[in-house]
């Protein structure tokens, strides 16, 4: 399991509280998908992906970078058994979605880029640390059912 | 230093936690393309000088913030500094250090045409002498690009970001050209 310090708890729940999902989320998704161009292979069905602008202008990406997003917040209130509560959804993304386990960590790299963009220098080093730690652990739940 | 958090290579006992997750503290985020060649087109190598010419007011700024959020995101780099009397994020000597990387890094934005050609003694340095591992040098890119978009969010685009990415990856196997 993995353990948090209450200042961690603290500063990842204040991360989380300057994050607006609707706002974030498709930024990091979109983001995502310019700067790390071979992920698209997995929205074939999203529609027009050809430019830059059609990616951000893609109501689908918008939709599914909610979704994403969202999915990870659900650790927020679970901290202490992230590993189980991502069970489920780590069956879904190799079974059914057959996602490279590798691009759940670029998609939380552009996250951690555009929240640093939203926050500033209110985002701390400590901040930062706590917040990384937090993706690490949804990722590597995320990633634990694939075989 | 493969702290992969995608492994997956734990089939440990799910009722033994104790030391499943310790991996889980500390992501690598050195990924499997660093020793991929990605070329920057001549437009992405305009959009780099471009980006670094408007930073250029707050390099030292963003070099010293860099290599902070290194050592506290990413405690295990602070093994390279061990001679520092502090090597905590924020310190004296880890605020000048990172001001001193920048500038090697504002350097071979002038070398961008040539990097590895341009960078072969600092290369050598950091195969013979500092011996750095280079999986580092793409925790420290990453920690650059948060301090870009934390200090110029207007100005750091989706295409800016996959531009200075790739520089900067470019950069990093400029650097690793003499270890082996």
């Amino acid at each position: 399991m993995v353990e948090w310090t209450a200042a961690e708890r603290r500063h990842v729940e204040a991360v989380w509280s300057k994050i607006d999902i609707d706002v974030c989320g498709p930024l990091a998704l979109q983001r995502c998908l310019i700067v790390y161009p071979w992920t698209q292979r997995y929205f074939g069905s999203f529609g027009d992906l050809s430019t830059d602008a059609a990616i951000v202008g893609n109501p689908k990406v918008a939709a599914h970078g909610v979704v994403a997003l969202t999915g990870l917040r659900t650790a927020l209130d679970h901290m202490d058994e992230i590993k189980s509560t991502y069970a489920a959804l780590s069956v879904l993304h190799s079974e059914k979605l057959h996602v490279d386990p590798d691009n759940f960590r670029l998609l939380c790299e552009c996250l951690t880029i555009v929240v640093a963009g939203k926050m500033g220098k209110k985002l701390s080093p400590e901040m930062q640390a706590a917040w990384q730690k937090y993706l690490c652990a949804v990722v590597s739940a995320l990633g634990r059912q694939y075989h | 230093m493969n702290d992969d958090c995608n492994d997956g290579d734990d089939d440990a006992d799910d009722d033994d936690d104790d030391d499943d997750d310790d991996d889980d503290d500390n992501c690598s985020l050195e990924g499997n393309y660093l020793n991929v060649n990605m070329s920057l087109s001549s437009k992405q190598k305009a959009t780099v000088k471009d980006f670094f010419s408007k930073m250029s007011t707050r390099s030292d700024d963003i070099g010293a913030e860099a290599l902070s959020r290194l050592v506290a995101v990413y405690p295990q780099t602070k093994s390279y500094f061990s001679h520092w009397k502090d090597a905590s994020p924020g310190s004296a000597p880890v605020r000048k250090h990172g001001i001193t990387i920048m500038g090697g890094v504002y350097d071979a934005v002038g070398k961008i045409d040539d990097l590895k050609g341009g960078l072969l003694s600092l290369s050598e340095l950091h195969a013979f002498m500092l011996r750095v591992d280079p999986v580092n040098f793409k925790l420290l890119a990453h920690c650059m690009l948060v301090c870009m978009s934390m200090i110029f969010p207007e100005e750091f685009t989706p295409q800016v970001h996959v531009a200075v990415d790739k520089f900067l990856a470019q950069l990093a196997l400029a650097l690793a050209e003499k270890y082996r």
